[in-house]
């Protein structure tokens, strides 16, 4: 009996969405916003880079939103697992010489990959978002690889994440002193495919990139930490 | 063209085998395929951004924590063998 009145709202609920998304037209050329961040997307943010000026200057107050989330569920992963300083000299396997000498050649590259996408993020693709998910994933191969591995510096990279965060949020509230709403793009514009063009972009998508990199290996850090 | 069909095939084999599994293992590394098809269909798909996003975040991190929350945790089932 469960399993027919289970079915039975399930076929309603699959004709709804059928019904719903066969109205949204996809793809379809009608849509003028797009045809408008193409047009005039380099003439009114100075971005090379359509993604970025959509994503930090059209659409920036969902970045700060998405940037929120991150923050949120780094701080409640850090109070669910935080162990206070029980965290012994670890005796483990130690990775072998070829294993090691590989990880600490490698790092010092990915990071600089990493700050390369996002000090970049207004010119090519990439933005904060990737770059910092690269630097994490370069301090993944040091946890992993590295038998002297003792942990990150958890207040250097508290501190970090909140001053990149303040840096976010200031940034756009000059925008509402200077010209009038948040996140306004008051600095000038440059010319495109310029290193400092594109007003505020630069500055933002560097503090996203500090941000989401410091809280991705903070997550890393704490999950595999030894209880 | 034929590329990408065979891509989205293997793409969904890897989505159903990651379904199907036992081995929580074998399950995780399924699903960071899946990420990894995905990253390149949009790169094909000329969407450069979220090429670089989902196979950092989706092939490799999301990956990596599933195996740290494995490892940390034990396998509990009582009328099936593991396989």
């Amino acid at each position: 009996m469960r399993k027919i009145i289970s079915l039975v709202l399930l076929a309603i609920l699959l004709t709804g969405i059928i019904f719903c998304l066969g109205k949204i037209p996809f793809g379809n050329t009608q849509s003028k916003v797009r045809r408008y961040y193409v047009n005039n997307g380099i003439k009114d943010t100075g971005a090379t880079n359509i993604v970025t000026s959509v994503v930090l200057n059209y659409r920036g107050l969902d970045t700060l939103g998405e940037v929120t989330i991150l923050f949120i569920a780094a701080i409640g992963l850090s109070a669910v697992l935080h162990w206070e300083e029980k965290r012994q000299k670890k005796q483990g396997r130690r990775s072998s010489l070829i294993l090691y000498t590989g990880c600490r050649f490698l790092f010092p590259l990915i990071m600089l990959f990493g700050a390369y996408i996002f000090i970049h993020g207004h010119l090519t693709p990439g933005g904060g978002f990737q770059g910092g998910a690269i630097i994490a994933s370069g301090f993944l191969l040091t946890m992993l690889g590295c038998w002297k591995w003792q942990g990150v510096n958890k207040i250097a990279f508290k501190v970090t994440e909140s001053i990149a965060g303040i840096i976010f949020v200031v940034v756009g509230l000059l925008g509402l002193l200077y010209s009038g709403y948040f996140l306004a793009n008051y600095l000038p514009k440059g010319l495109p495919n310029q290193l400092f063009s594109a007003g505020i972009i630069p500055i933002i998508y560097v503090a996203i990139g500090f941000k989401v990199g410091t809280e991705l290996s903070g997550v890393l850090d704490n999950l595999i930490e030894e209880p | 063209m034929i590329l990408e069909i065979i891509l989205v095939v293997v793409m969904l084999v890897a989505a159903v085998c990651a379904g199907i599994f036992k081995n929580l293992l074998n399950a995780v590394i399924a699903a960071g395929f899946v990420s990894f098809i995905a990253a390149i269909l949009f790169f094909l798909l000329h969407a450069p951004d979220v090429a670089m996003a989902e196979a950092s975040i989706g092939a490799a991190l999301t990956v990596a924590i599933f195996i740290i929350a494995l490892k940390k945790t034990k396998r509990h089932e009582d009328d099936e063998k593991d396989n």
